[in-house]
């Protein structure tokens, strides 16, 4: 799924401030999961929103409302009705969301409340961890389903670097060297010979090294 | 001989083979290099030029190299691949041997995070690994990455680095054993103070038959102070100084700690020395060129005198 987390609400302010009517639109998938924009969260920050003006003695209409996903034009619908009524729709969505938005609705400014992060995993309950960068060729099956890519700091193909130490990487102590977990692994599952191989230059051209990226599936459309 | 480089020619002729570090100055002032390029003069076989070591920026690897070979050095190329994609880099081999640099060395690099520009991309391309074998397929087979030929194929004489004391431990020989099989024609190690480890290291690399494929320098830093010491075994990446080492530099009046960190240094080059597989030394005297002389005499290396061409 996607991680996002949401925004200072100074940083917020900032963007909005200019608007006299705001509805605060927020994502029922991967942004409720890693707690930063689901309904829960959308309820929150309109109402930090306005108490924040009420503090500062200015008056705005915050509204609220929440879509299945933010992503799919089929939920961007949900909201048609409300749209026209306000000057500004703050989203909290992932940066997807908030472009979809911006798509459909054509005449509306859209400001995102969330940084979106990374494609991770719910490691435990408040624990989300980056391990996948969408690279566009999943080589996984070699690394014993543990990525370099997004897992090294440094994208390494053929092994750790020096910096490696007790299983942690050299850039901070909290992360764990994405080699070590590889080295472990292939270890575990009796495949360390896959590490012997010499790994040629990734093609970087199916990653966003390409320019944006996109899939046409004939047999998909309607 | 694989190419025209010094370095090589050293190696060859088995003698102990001396290479220092260069570091270029953080900024334009040419001065500062040649001071410390003259002091190295006559001392080494060929000289190491950082590339943004610890990523901090300095006068690019490439020029630094030109200037201390018009000064009659043998230079080294340092190349990393955190900050220039596959393109710079094969530009640059081909400028670097275009310029007359003989020798490069093929690193990843410190991550951007240690330096002094937190913020920049970390560029990634290549990994080490790929970048050796991208400047011995140049030499080999006269082409780059992807296959297509060249003019003029740069015949640069390759080498990696290897960190004898990362982890996981038992892997560091199975990536040596890479390095050499992309075409390392040599090996200079991380700085050694853990004299043990790096001994089970040399009989794993020589068990494995990789000493007699590619000459192995043993990396040597001579540390200033205590606090160097305890700094350098906490905060750089992949460092490992034995507590012992470290309590023996404390131990020494400060007035006195430089003295012994030199003798350190001496020891650890005697004893390197006897290591079989150890083809020579690399020594990295941190902004301490100066002490290089010192240092070599002292361990009964001896002085290296410029070749009359």
């Amino acid at each position: 799924m996607i991680v996002a987390e949401l925004k200072e609400i100074d940083e917020i302010r900032k963007m909005i401030d200019r608007y006299s009517s705001i509805l605060v639109v927020g994502c029922d998938s991967c942004v409720a999961e890693c707690a930063a924009g689901g309904a829960r969260e959308t309820q929150l920050l309109a109402a930090a929103l306005r108490l924040s003006y009420l503090k500062d003695g200015q008056k705005r209409i915050i509204s609220e409302a929440c879509l299945d996903r933010q992503c799919v034009d089929d939920f961007i619908d949900g909201i048609a009705e409300q749209v026209p009524e306000h000057e500004v729709i703050l989203s909290l969505g992932c940066g997807a969301g908030v472009q979809a938005l911006a798509r459909v609705y054509t005449d509306k400014p859209i400001i995102p409340a969330l940084d979106t992060l990374f494609i991770g995993e719910t490691q435990m309950r408040g624990v989300w961890t980056e391990n996948c960068l969408g690279c566009g060729q999943c080589k996984l099956g070699y690394f014993g389903a543990v990525c370099p890519v997004a897992r090294c700091s440094k994208k390494l193909m053929n092994g750790p670097c020096g910096g490696s130490k007790g299983g942690r990487c050299e850039i901070d102590p909290e992360t764990p060297c994405g080699w070590d977990l590889i080295i472990r692994r292939l270890e575990a599952i009796g495949e360390l010979d896959r590490l012997g191989e010499y790994v040629p230059p990734v093609n970087w051209s199916t990653s966003h090294s390409g320019g944006p990226r996109r899939v046409i599936r004939e047999d998909q459309k309607q | 001989m694989k190419t025209e480089s010094l370095l090589e020619k050293a190696l060859e002729s088995g003698k102990f083979v001396v290479t220092a570090e260069c570091g270029p100055p953080k900024g334009a002032d040419t001065e500062i290099l040649i001071k410390k390029g003259k002091s190295l003069l006559g001392w080494v076989d060929a000289v190491n030029v950082t590339d943004n070591q610890t990523a901090i920026v300095r006068m690019s690897s490439l020029a630094a190299c030109s200037i201390l070979k018009q000064l009659g050095h043998e230079p080294i190329l340092q190349m990393v691949t955190r900050d220039r994609n596959r393109i710079a880099l094969q530009s640059d081999l081909f400028g670097a041997y275009a310029l007359g640099v003989r020798n490069v060395l093929c690193l990843t690099g410190d991550h951007q995070s240690f330096g002094n520009q937190k913020e920049a991309v970390g560029v990634f391309d290549l990994d080490s690994v790929q970048l050796l074998q991208t400047a011995h397929d140049m030499r080999e087979s006269g082409i780059i990455i992807g296959g297509e030929a060249i003019q003029g194929p740069p015949q640069l004489f390759v080498g990696a680095a290897e960190n004898p004391f990362a982890d996981p431990v038992d892997w560091r020989v199975v990536r040596l054993g890479k390095k050499v099989r992309a075409g390392a024609d040599f090996i200079q190690t991380q700085c050694i103070y853990n004299l043990s480890r790096f001994e089970t290291f040399m009989t794993q690399a020589k068990d494995m038959g990789l000493t007699e494929k590619t000459a192995i320098l043993a990396g040597v830093t001579p540390l200033k102070t205590a606090g160097m010491a305890r700094y350098m075994a906490t905060k750089v990446a992949g460092m490992d100084i034995p507590e012992e080492l470290i309590s023996r530099m404390a131990n020494t009046p400060k007035e006195k700690q430089a003295e012994e960190g030199i003798k350190i240094a001496v020891e650890t080059i005697q004893r390197v020395k006897e290591i079989p597989g150890v083809a020579g030394i690399h020594l990295m005297a941190i902004e301490w060129e100066h002490m290089v002389p010192e240092i070599l005499q002292a361990a009964g290396v001896g002085n290296r005198p410029p070749e009359v061409v």
